[in-house]
């Protein structure tokens, strides 16, 4: 077998030029392949960062309520009101701790209550109409994505005092302040309150950088004036797939696309190793003559021209891995700005995912097919008759 | 004396749309340390024959036996291995192998069997060379060397195994005077000095003229076979 392998080498090596084609054109499907499927799995995982990750998988909140209907409309059926005005209900989810109770006791995943209200921000004479959004900051950290985009503070910041707000940072620029500025907060119910700003965060999504303001739950169930009143739990399932299972679907077309496109460019190079071992056979007819004259047999023949492929194969998958890489982080480096606005969210590098099971699939179909098309041409150098290339010669 | 080949009414025809018969209905018996000649016109056959006494073609008809073990019940590997072990051949062309050493081309029949180890593969092709002239060159690479010297280590290469039987094909047909005189010399003391058996196919008379057996072939039948009594060296 030694000997085989041996022989294999040597006449790989003996065709210098044409065996670094080969490689090359192996490596190079090899590793445009690993880049590609990088490139694909990275702007689909960004993908569902961005949609599902941002926001919670399944939010319940109390947007939807109607109004009750009026006792005086019951009692006087018979006669028509004019102006009759509802009683004004205390909004919220009702019986927010026996709804988060239930679903804690059978969702799988985190959870967080909140209540989120409307409010302007005043500072130095500037006003921004805002959403206050009053958490938990323990639980909210569990929940939101806004807890890993913090520039300075965290949510955790809040729990110092009651007066603490966070902020988003595109925010502070535009009404001028900064950590550590108190500003006013004037909620819908007319109250008033000044907070101090302890921290910044910055989601790469202007309307929330600029519209989204965060302070303890206490703090705006007063500024409210709804005491004990929650309108938004938020779930974050363990398996998010099953809250977007449409959204993920449209995903299985791209997967198919990648895995066409790059299964094209490792065909292509497959047929690169059949041409290259095609032509050492015809090449090397002589050589399969005299070493079949002197005892070697079909076997021996087909394993030596089949290891040839599978060498080339493996050599290309080595180089191929290493263009891959090389083509990663060159991507990776790529650099452009997106202004923020027009998608909602900034995008400064292309989002590659790195994983081995790219390398691996990659180099075991580059392997496959090298080895068939090693074994096609070594099937037929077996078969040759080494009197036919004798009588030949001479 | 042993029989190692023994040929009945052989025959080979080439399957074709007009079949061509290459060899018609040879019988023949080539015993131990015999140097044998074919010759014929061209086109008679002559490495047709020795193509199906070497194993390297199947007659069309016919048995052959080979140190007694009949061939037509062997299949294509137990061919390759009794020419491994029982034959060696030389070629007009020399066909060794560019990319490898002289060296390496003699040991390469030693490596297929797999009896020595590499020591002992190296030893005896490296005195197999020496024997042969062409100590200074184990390391060359067949295209650094004459026609003469390139056909010395086919000899050497055919000899690896210690064969029994040494076929040549136009072993001189491509060499000078000179070196045809020399690599006559070398299969002549195959025979008298190591005790093998040398067939070789030849056109040319002068050679012929100096071997212990002359099997003439026409149109790839025998037309005669003669034992001639040289004088002793």
């Amino acid at each position: 077998m030694r000997l085989i392998l041996e022989l294999a080498l040597t006449h790989i090596a003996g065709r210098g030029r044409q065996t670094l084609v080969a490689i090359l054109g192996v490596a190079l499907g090899v590793g445009f392949s690993i880049a590609m499927a990088a490139l694909m799995q990275g702007t689909e995982k960004d993908f569902i960062a961005q949609l599902v990750d941002t926001m919670p998988h399944v939010q319940i909140s109390d947007e939807r309520r109607t109004a009750r209907r009026q006792p005086a409309e019951d009692l006087f059926a018979a006669v028509q009101f004019e102006g009759l005005r509802p009683k004004e209900d205390r909004r919220g989810i009702l019986n927010p701790a026996a709804a988060f109770a239930s679903l804690r006791s059978w969702v799988p995943g985190r959870m967080a209550q909140s209540l989120r209200t409307q409010g302007v921000v005043r500072y130095a004479g500037r006003d921004v109409g805002v959403s206050v959004i009053g958490i938990e900051p323990e639980t909210e950290a569990r929940v939101s994505s806004v807890a890993g985009d913090f520039v300075e503070g965290s949510f955790d910041s809040l729990r110092a005092g009651g007066n603490n707000i966070v902020v988003g940072d595109s925010l502070a620029r535009r009404i001028g302040a900064s950590t550590g500025t108190t500003i006013q907060v004037v909620a819908p119910t007319g109250q008033s309150r000044g907070f101090r700003i302890v921290g910044l965060f910055h989601t790469g999504n202007n309307a929330r950088d600029e519209g989204e303001t965060y302070v303890l739950l206490k703090s705006a169930q007063i500024l409210s004036e709804r005491p004990n009143a929650i309108n938004d739990i938020r779930l974050r399932l363990d398996d998010p797939e099953e809250a977007n299972e449409s959204l993920l679907e449209a995903l299985v077309v791209r997967n198919v696309v990648m895995y066409t496109v790059v299964g094209a460019i490792l065909l292509v190079a497959g047929f690169g190793i059949f041409n290259i071992i095609s032509t050492i056979t015809h090449e090397k007819a002589r050589d399969i003559a005299i070493l079949k004259s002197l005892g070697f047999t079909q076997g021996n023949m087909r394993r030596l021209f089949l290891l040839e492929g599978l060498a080339l194969g493996a050599a290309g998958s080595l180089v191929g891995w290493l263009i891959g890489f090389l083509l990663c982080f060159a991507l990776s480096q790529v650099e452009f700005k997106v202004s923020g606005a027009a998608i909602g969210r900034e995008m400064t590098n292309l989002p590659l995912f790195w994983s081995p099971w790219h390398y691996a699939i990659a180099s075991a179909f580059a392997l496959i097919s090298s080895g068939v098309a090693g074994y096609l041409p070594a099937r037929q150098a077996a078969r040759l008759n080494p009197v036919d290339i004798i009588r030949g010669a001479t | 004396m042993t029989t190692l080949i023994e040929a009945e009414h052989l025959t080979r025809i080439l399957p074709a749309t007009v079949p061509v018969t290459l060899v018609r209905d040879v019988s023949l018996t080539v015993g131990e340390q015999e140097f044998i000649a074919i010759t014929g016109p061209s086109g008679s056959g002559k490495s047709s024959l020795l193509y199906l006494l070497g194993l390297l073609d199947r007659p069309t008809s016919g048995t052959l036996r080979v140190a007694g073990q009949d061939t037509s019940s062997l299949n294509d590997d137990a061919l390759a291995r009794l020419r491994l072990d029982m034959l060696g051949f030389v070629f007009q062309f020399h066909f060794l192998l560019p990319e490898f050493s002289v060296l390496e081309n003699v040991k390469l029949p030693m490596r297929k069997a797999g009896r020595l180890s590499s020591m002992e593969m190296r030893d005896r092709a490296a005195s197999l060379l020496e024997e042969l002239g062409l100590a200074g060159h184990l390391d060359k690479r067949p295209d650094q060397l004459s026609g003469g010297q390139r056909q010395r280590v086919a000899v050497a290469r055919a000899l690896a195994n210690d064969p029994r039987v040494v076929l040549a094909d136009e072993p001189t047909g491509s060499l000078d005077s000179k070196s045809s005189e020399q690599v006559f010399q070398i299969l002549q003391d195959l025979v008298k000095k190591r005790g093998k058996t040398v067939i070789a196919v030849t056109h040319d008379m002068d050679i012929a003229a100096r071997v212990d057996r002359r099997i003439h072939l026409v149109d790839g039948a025998v037309v005669s076979d003669e034992r001639v009594a040289q004088p002793v060296v």
